[in-house]
């Protein structure tokens, strides 16, 4: 099979049947695809790619462009986040927030661009589950557990292991790894709940619940999406020194609208508007950038 | 772990296998060592009526694997379930020899009838039993397989995926029904002498087929509890409950699919098998869209993703249709649709969910007593 029809297929296995819009992209991919300069390499093995830090990001974006249906969500847009960093994105609804963390995942393709985890790990050749498995962990903005099985079982799987099917069926939990859901357990502050179906916890809860789930699969990258949406402000502040906490042993990208929130944990803050990035720096440079009191106030 | 150990904290599938285990006792017994005319004797009649209600019960169990558990609501196990028992057929048609009406020694009566001189590719070996076994969950499983794979990694799911199961056994039935395909036409295979040697109609066969249609169900029950049990049957239901969010935290959801609907398949193709020598006959009406639909009636009655459910909601339809189509038989359907629309109304989760409720009641009391301790 010749490397062409190969990414050809790859393209076309992302997408869902019946979804003719995202059909018609992916064949726009293909043709964009068959240019000599950007063909992919015949397998990629994902236990083989390593992870390149050396130059301090961990995520590189650049020049990023999609549009949909001829509107453009993202629009050139350039993003780096440094190894161990706390960022947080923010900006008015629909500034392509959560596209961008759709494109970093794989869930969408971009039209045109580059997205690297680290220098040398393309994404962009990489589906939904490789992705997630060399190291990428995201929580969504709807809380989304498993209902139906507990907070010990929901933790169960999405620890970090072999996930293929027979190694899955025949899976036991060793006492580490039994230990280590425990730990994360107690950095979500449900050991109490672990026995209690996901389905009943309460909106916060579910959404700890999330962050958990994330880092039972040991992610490098955590992009975490409106976390706070909805919750009282306790359970904002214990929001807050959970991600604090996460700082250093993991790189996370943080989305939020409330200010406040963004403020208590903030060190760096990048403000996203109308799919490219308006202005960066800590909270207080960013806050009195005039581009930004304008998008803000304009609102 | 032993081989009962994925029972545990399963009560209803205790009970249940419990009473097939006793039924499978008492029913041999009170039918070859009581005599005819006493009150306690169980005809054959009613032997091979219990087997093929136990065959039933398998059939809707492996339906309960893959919808209950995995969320595919499949319109098309009744095509898993005929190609088992097709397999079987064409053993059990080799097996007559030159007993058939035209006496010929290889071919069966139907191939002389359309003059045919020689036996098809595709029915040599079938004379053999170990070949027929092996075929009757291979072909469910590689039609699975193949169809699966297709479904599933272009990522088919819910109202569309119920209907192409739908379209597959209607198209096998439409194929089926055609001489030229080799299976008998509209007849089907049919005027079977013997398995393994052993006549048909004898008493002592009819309760080995009802015996070993028993042992399959067990087997087969406690086969599927250990896959609903182990990490991956934990999978298959996040599967069912959040798709994209079991994709996202790296498990191949097409592959998880693939696997255990391909298994389904292969564990209704033996149900097929067993169900074949029971009743004497197989033939396309079996891959017919309707077979495939009463299925998901039982596992709604019984109670979807209890297992055991399953079990109880395939031998309490039957006996009803059993009963109306003896006593009423236009109503029959009729009665179907309004088992269906009763239950779904009143019982979503069917005769197991009553079970269940008070259980959980029975549970759930010292716990709330040990949070106010
Ligand atoms: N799959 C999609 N199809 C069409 N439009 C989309 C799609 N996803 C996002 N958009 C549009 O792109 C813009 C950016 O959306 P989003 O990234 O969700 O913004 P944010 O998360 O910053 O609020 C919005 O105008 C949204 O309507
Ligand atoms: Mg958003």
């Amino acid at each position: 099979m010749s490397p062409a029809s190969q990414s050809a297929r790859d393209l076309m296995r992302r997408d869902r049947a019946f979804d003719f819009s995202s059909q018609q992209r992916a064949w726009l991919q293909f043709k964009e695809s068959m240019r000599r300069d950007r063909q992919f390499d015949f397998m990629v093995n994902v236990k083989d790619l390593e992870l390149d830090i050396s130059h301090g990001p961990i995520l590189y974006i650049e020049d990023l462009n999609v549009s949909f249906d001829g509107f453009k969500a993202i629009d050139h847009l350039n993003f780096y986040v440094d190894a161990g960093e706390l960022r947080c994105v923010i900006g008015p609804n629909g500034a392509g927030k959560t596209t961008m963390m759709d494109i970093i995942t794989g869930k969408t393709r971009p039209d045109s661009g580059s997205v690297y985890f680290g220098q040398k790990i393309d994404l962009l050749r990489l589906s939904e589950p490789e992705i997630a498995e060399i190291g990428i962990g995201r929580k969504f903005q709807k809380p989304t557990v498993f209902e139906h099985h507990t907070v010990f079982e929901n933790l169960e799987l999405a620890m970090a292991g072999d996930k293929r099917v027979f190694p899955t069926l025949f899976a036991r939990l060793s006492g580490e790894q039994r230990e280590r859901i425990d730990e994360v357990l107690g950095i979500i502050g449900l050991g109490e709940q672990a026995q209690r179906e996901a389905g009943a916890l309460s909106h916060g809860q579910k959404q700890w619940l999330e962050i958990g789930m994330l880092l039972m699969q040991n992610p490098l990258l955590l992009l975490v999406d409106e976390p706070v949406a909805g919750m009282t402000h306790q359970e904002m502040d214990r929001t807050a020194e959970l991600l604090l906490s996460l700082q250093g042993k993991h790189s996370v990208v943080v989305v939020e609208h409330d200010m406040d929130f963004v403020r208590s944990i903030a060190r760096r803050v990048t403000v996203l508007h109308q799919g490219t990035v308006l202005a960066e720096g800590s909270m207080e440079q960013v806050q009195n950038d005039p581009r930004v009191v304008e998008v803000y106030l304009g609102e | 772990m032993g081989p009962l150990t994925p029972l545990r904290g399963d009560t209803g599938g205790q009970v249940m296998l419990a009473v097939v285990l006793l039924v499978a006792i008492a029913v041999p017994v009170l039918n070859l060592a009581v005599p005819d005319g006493n009150p306690w004797h169980v005809s054959t009649y009613t032997v091979t009526l219990l087997g093929k209600y136990l065959s039933y019960a398998l059939l809707a169990v492996t339906v309960d694997l893959v919808w209950g558990y995995l969320g595919i609501l499949s319109l098309g196990h009744g095509a898993f379930f005929a190609l088992g028992g097709y397999a079987m057929g064409m053993y059990l048609m080799r097996q007559i020899g030159d007993r058939g009406v035209y006496g010929d020694p290889v071919l069966p009566d139907f191939m002389v009838f359309l003059n045919w001189k020689e036996l098809p590719w595709f029915w040599h070996g079938f004379d053999m039993f170990w070949l027929a076994a092996l075929m009757v969950v291979l072909l469910p499983g590689l039609l699975a397989f193949v169809f699966g794979w297709l479904a599933f990694r272009s990522r088919v799911t819910g109202v569309y995926l119920s209907i192409i199961t739908q379209a597959l056994t209607y198209a096998l039935m439409l194929a089926f029904f055609r001489n030229e395909m080799g299976f008998g036409g509209n007849n089907g295979l049919t005027d079977f002498k013997d398995i393994l040697g052993f006549n048909l109609q004898a008493d002592s066969t009819r309760v080995a087929l009802f015996l070993a249609s028993a042992l399959a169900l067990a087997v087969g029950y406690i086969a599927c509890r250990w896959i609903v049990t182990s990490r991956l049957g934990r999978v298959a239901v996040a599967i069912r409950d959040a798709e994209a969010r079991t994709r996202f935290i790296g498990y191949r959801v097409d592959r998880v699919k693939l696997a255990i609907w391909t298994f389904s398949a292969m564990l209704a193709g033996v149900a097929g098998a067993l169900y074949v020598p029971q009743v004497g006959i197989i033939n396309p009406g079996e891959f017919a869209p309707l077979n495939s639909i009463e299925l998901v009636v039982w596992v709604a009655v019984g109670g979807r993703a209890t297992l055991y459910g399953a079990v109880v909601g395939a031998v309490l339809v039957n006996y009803g249709k059993t009963y109306f189509t003896g006593a009423f038989p236009e109503a029959w359907l009729f009665a179907l649709g309004g088992l269906f629309v009763l239950v779904t109304l009143l019982l979503p989760r069917g005769i197991a969910g009553l079970f269940r409720l008070r259980l959980r009641r029975r549970t759930e009391a010292p716990a709330v007593r040990e949070a106010r301790a």
